[in-house]
């Protein structure tokens, strides 16, 4: 469980994870923040108002995933680093890319090469970086984008460079 | 030597400034000493981004927090002196206190005192936890991320609460490695998020677990971690060697409260805020009517609460000087709700029934 061991199982992941319907259609966002925290950025930070929380600041954010865009605005402004990107309509045959916030040194460069983690750390693959945004805006908290298989998009949830 | 002031507040730290800030705003002529050299309490080496309302300071960092806070210092400096690397030490009858600084003693004469002198860092009893390379959280924040010092190669985390993660995440950031975290309790104490961000970067969360002993002996070289069982007593035979150069203690802090009860505050003693707190009600003043608190002496919270309360305390101390003030109402009513929200939901339990007691007791005096 979560709580017990820092890492979300697939079961307590399963609530705010997007239908195949919604994920075929390009980019979207997944936010894995499953505790009633008194915290509301991404409310603000979304552009299509697709992020919502019902009864005040400690409600979990509720993301309508049809209004939902996957432009990104949101994965730099959370504090918890909970928010990720999956874009599974991707021109490479059997890759998906997936973007997050990378808060480390150095910032990997766009096609470098760095290994892709799981939520426990552990090694998944060697993945490419496909974009790296870090303007001054985002405030030193970079959005790198991975390629990565399209049936690990689930798994992988960080990278070391 | 002596000085004269309206409002005399005791520390520089979130709520401290936050109280100097509004009382000044109002019109108090006011005093705020901080024993340390830089304004910011431990918002100076709160490098990761706040959780909260994005109407307040969510989403950015402690670091600019501080920045953001002092310029309102500084534009308010008519009416408003800060004096630096200067301890209050006591407090005298007749509204009266004693500020050491580095060449001076003098008196202050003040009309209504804001004292927000934080807290301390706890300490663990284990076999050989006075080993040099054992230190508190606090500590290797300020040393890692106020003087750019690392604290050790591979360190050991004791506490998953919010302290103990964001730690072990800023110690993931300035290239220590972090062996593992410990947690005597069986689930993660502070925000999950935190926890999930440092266990994907590959630490180890040891729920279930204490520390029986570091190893070591000029410095440390390990630790023996044993788990625990309900009532948290060591299960035999479950004892873990783990190879660090440092261990990190993030278990707790205490309200540092020496000053109330010199000035004769009465004391209660809430668990859920942290131990002795002095008694105050919603105004933030304590059984001493010239006297009031904010910060983590009045119970141990985070800084954008303790914030909440420094503006409380400042606009309710100058109206225990100049009288009922709309502009002072506001600010207090403005604060209270979002006290009211940040506290709600299961993570602000705590903290709820530790304030209920407190105004509980406030009434029965």
């Amino acid at each position: 469980m979560l709580k017990n061991t820092g890492i979300i199982t697939s079961e307590e992941l399963k609530p705010v994870l997007p239908a195949q319907t919604r994920l075929e259609k390009g980019p979207v966002a997944i936010i894995e923040c499953l505790q009633d925290i008194p915290c509301d950025p991404c409310v603000s930070a979304c552009p299509v108002k697709a992020i919502q929380m019902q009864s005040g600041i400690t409600d979990r954010p509720q993301l309508d995933f049809e209004t939902c865009t996957g432009c990104g605005a949101c994965v730099p402004k959370c504090p918890g680093l909970a928010i990720f990107i999956v874009n599974m309509k991707h021109n490479v045959p059997g890759k998906a890319l997936l973007s997050m916030s990378y808060e480390l040194l150095p910032v990997p460069a766009k096609d470098q090469e760095v290994d892709a983690l799981d939520r426990a750390g552990k090694f998944v693959c060697k993945a490419k970086v496909a974009r790296v945004i870090n303007p001054p805006a985002y405030d030193r908290t970079a959005v790198v984008t991975i390629e990565v298989p399209a049936d690990r998009i689930n798994d992988i949830r960080a990278i070391k460079v | 030597m002596s000085r004269n002031t309206e409002i005399f507040v005791i520390g520089g730290g979130p709520a401290g400034l936050s109280a100097a800030i509004v009382a000044s705003q109002l019109g108090a002529r006011t005093l705020l000493v901080d024993d340390s050299a830089r304004l910011g309490g431990q918002l100076i080496k709160q490098t990761h981004r706040f959780f909260g309302s994005s109407n307040r300071d969510a989403g950015i960092r402690g670091i600019t927090i501080a920045e953001m806070l002092c310029k309102e210092v500084k534009d308010a400096s008519d009416r408003l002196t800060v004096l630096e690397n200067t301890a209050a030490v006591g407090f005298y009858a007749n509204k009266e206190a004693g500020i050491l600084s580095q060449d001076a003693y003098e008196r202050v004469s003040y009309q209504a005192a804001i004292v927000c002198t934080g807290a301390t860092e706890n300490s663990l009893t284990f076999e050989n936890n006075d080993l040099p390379g054992i230190y508190g959280a606090g500590g290797v924040q300020t040393l890692m991320n106020v003087h750019g010092i690392k604290p050790g190669r591979r360190i050991l985390m004791v506490g998953s609460g919010n302290i103990g993660l964001i730690v072990s995440y800023q110690l993931l950031q300035a290239g220590v490695e972090v062996v593992g975290l410990v947690e005597g309790m069986p689930t993660i104490g502070g925000y999950l998020v935190h926890a999930s961000k440092i266990r994907r970067l590959g630490v180890p969360i040891y729920t279930s677990h204490t520390i029986l002993k570091a190893l070591g002996e000029t410095g440390v070289e390990g630790a023996v971690l044993c788990r625990v069982d309900e009532r948290f007593q060591p299960v035999p035979n479950t004892e873990l060697t783990i190879e660090c150069d440092c261990i990190c203690l993030a278990v707790g802090l205490t309200p540092l409260i020496d000053l109330f009860q010199q000035a004769q505050c009465r004391m209660v003693h809430v668990g859920e805020l942290g131990g002795l707190v002095p008694l105050h009600d919603s105004a933030m003043r304590t059984t001493n009517p010239d006297v009031f608190v904010a910060g983590d002496a009045s119970g141990i919270e985070e800084a954008t609460t303790a914030m909440l309360g420094g503006r409380i305390a400042g606009a309710r101390a100058y109206e225990s000087i100049h009288g009922k003030s709309p502009k002072a109402e506001a600010i207090v009513e403005e604060a209270r709700e979002e006290l009211r929200t940040l506290r709600s939901g299961s993570t602000g339990e705590r903290i709820r029934w530790g304030r209920e007691r407190v105004l509980k007791e406030v009434g029965a005096c």
